[in-house]
């Protein structure tokens, strides 16, 4: 299975999983989660509306990621972020089902589209998939500190920086970069739980920034690695195996933080106490 | 009884802001069309012989409302100022403004940067994988970009801040995981980090029992006297602040009177703040401000005899 065209989907899969597990990381860290998932979900109208007029769905997927990175970023300061994201999300995946109803081979392509289909990566995507990359990480690495302090406290950030919208700004774009590279091999529904699963975990097993965001990509990397391979054993879509895997890392890392707090004896005990779910 | 101060005696600071000195400071001087406009960074550096923080004819209209009216005030280096008033009376707001994430109608402000500010609600999530001296260290490098190098000195640094706030213990903790208490001291490790000539605090006795009410009131008094620094901290109680404030902004209806608490603090000033009849009444070292009907308005002060906050100082 390491042969041939499988080489592709390692490759594409790897590269995208790093990402997704460190921009994942701020995701989490921001409360992000919400606006994480509905820029997907632009990306999918995106895709859906390039594959019906014949253009590389790639290029549709990051044209309207980074429409709703705008939108977001334009609207939220005013009014409700929950509310200005979830009608962006509504919004989009409208016109994407229109998309897809319009193209002939509806269900194939949205199945694709929704769930991923790693297996069928070629060698032509593998370049911008890696531009992308590295853009989205170079993004993180740049805006770390500004991006972790308005994390904690959006306020804190705003006392140091003289310019504290650009790091929202700039996280925003990794977000709908991300999301763009990853859309082909895990699908729009599945972009976010392999932008969730592995930092969430990863918030729990290190309590160093830095440590927690590197664990975060590492965990990323295995699940999709494991979910590939499970995915090409079984012929079951990998969409499944990836969800199914980040949900566990996050049981996993709940279960250790509990495992420490009851180890510590109760003498620092003001975080959640419980079963790890 | 005594005018509430405008504009307290300014304090040369010897050895801060020479690098602006030979600068004009800068101020602005928006007009109301711009009210509600964000004006980050509107201030430079003022001279060493400036106050921290001089508030002039300050006025802040939000969403249509006149919420600041006329305030003015400033504050001296090494000095611990409370600013006063009940819920709603914009603290916040004039803190805001002050800041700069505020945009105001008219008047200005000058202030030394850069300036630490504690903000009112800084939820922690337990979780977060950021420790108390991750956030102290944040506060020298927070809005530099690339990732931070923890060189040797900067871990002495940090350190010594936390000594600072009497937080060492807790430098390897989660910021999350730590009490109200102690969340604030780390809070004012993290403002401090850059060496401020002026630190905001809003509301930070806000949840806090009364044990670490004092601790941070102990602290934010030692803090002023032995850094120079200039500090500024909102409170709707002023009781527990009443031995270590060395002066009070009162807000009540949008306007703003300062001077020492027993300037201000009474009848008559705050009755023409408020805009109507209101009683200051001591009671064992306490202060109490009510508001009377007219029936009240002769005995006011009659409670007061014998009996001053100021037998409750130390
Ligand atoms: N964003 C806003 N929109 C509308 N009104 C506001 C806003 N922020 C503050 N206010 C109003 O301004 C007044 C002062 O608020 P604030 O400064 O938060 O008071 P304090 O901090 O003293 O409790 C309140 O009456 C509040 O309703
Ligand atoms: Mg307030």
């Amino acid at each position: 299975m390491f042969s041939g065209f499988m080489v592709n989907t390692w490759a594409e899969a790897s590269v995208m999983a790093l990402v997704a597990g460190v921009v994942g990381f701020f995701v989490v860290l921001r409360g992000a989660a919400f606006a994480a998932h509905a820029i997907p979900q632009g990306a999918f109208t995106g895709a859906a509306g390039a594959a019906l007029v014949g253009v590389n769905p790639l290029v549709g997927a990051g044209v309207f990621a980074f429409l709703g990175v705008g939108a977001l970023a334009r609207w939220s300061r005013h009014g409700r972020r929950d509310v200005v994201t979830a009608l962006v999300l509504v919004s989009l995946l409208g016109v994407g089902a229109l998309f897809l109803g319009l193209s002939t081979n509806y269900s194939q392509q949205a199945f694709s589209l929704l769930f991923g289909s790693p297996l069928a990566v070629s060698s032509s995507e593998l370049v911008p998939t890696a531009a992308l990359a590295a853009f989205c990480l170079a993004l993180v690495v740049v805006l770390y500190r500004p991006l972790l302090l308005s994390s904690l406290a959006p306020e804190l950030a705003a006392a140091a920086s003289r310019h504290p919208g650009r790091a929202e700004l700039g996280f925003l774009v990794a977000v709908g970069a991300s999301t763009t590279m990853a859309l082909p091999v895990v699908g729009a529904l599945l972009v976010f739980s392999l932008m969730i699963g592995p930092p969430a975990a990863a918030r729990h097993f290190a309590d160093r920034p830095l440590v927690a965001l590197g664990l975060s990509g590492g965990l990323a990397l295995v699940t999709v690695w494991v979910a590939v391979w499970a995915a090409f054993e079984s012929n079951w879509p990998v969409g499944f195996f990836v969800g199914s895997f980040a949900a566990c890392w996050y049981i996993a890392g709940r279960a250790w933080a509990s495992l420490r707090r009851a180890q510590l004896g109760g003498h620092r005990r003001q975080g959640r106490v419980g079963l790890p779910w | 009884m005594p005018a509430p101060a405008r504009g307290a005696g300014l304090s040369p600071r010897p050895g801060t802001g020479e690098l602006s000195a030979g600068l004009p400071p800068a101020a602005t001087e928006a007009g109301p069309t711009q009210a509600g406009a964000i004006q980050p960074g509107r201030s430079s550096p003022p001279v060493a012989s400036e106050a921290p923080l001089s508030v002039e004819g300050l006025t802040v209209w939000v969403a249509g409302r006149e919420i600041l009216h006329d305030v003015t005030f400033s504050l001296e280096a090494g000095s611990l100022t409370g600013l006063i008033g009940s819920n709603g009376a914009g603290k916040t707001t004039l803190l805001r403004a002050i800041l700069g994430f505020q945009g105001v109608s008219a008047g200005r402000v000058r202030l030394a940067r850069p300036v630490g500010y504690v903000p009112q609600k800084v939820v922690l999530d337990p979780d977060l994988p950021v420790r108390a001296r991750d956030l102290v260290e944040l506060g020298f490098d927070g809005h530099r970009l690339g990732l931070p190098w923890r060189g040797r000195p900067r871990r002495g640094q940090v350190e010594a801040l936390l000594s600072m706030v009497e937080a060492t213990g807790l430098a390897d903790a989660r910021v999350g995981a730590l009490s109200g208490g102690e969340q604030q001291k780390v809070l004012i490790a993290h403002a401090l980090a850059r060496q401020p000539r002026l630190l905001l605090l809003d509301e930070p006795m806000a949840n806090l029992d009364l044990r670490a009410t004092r601790e941070v009131a102990a602290l934010l008094a030692r803090i002023a006297k032995d850094q120079g620094v200039a500090v500024l901290l909102s409170t709707h109680d002023m009781n527990p602040l009443l031995s270590v404030m060395d002066k009070v902004v009162y807000l009540a209806g949008g306007r703003a009177a300062s001077g020492t608490t027993d300037e201000v603090v009474q009848s008559d000033v705050l009755s023409r703040l408020y805009g109507h009849h209101v009683c200051v009444v001591r009671i064992h070292g306490r202060l109490l401000v009510s508001a009377l009907d007219e029936h009240g308005e002769e005995g006011c002060d009659v409670v007061a005899e014998g009996d001053s906050y100021r037998e409750a100082r130390p």
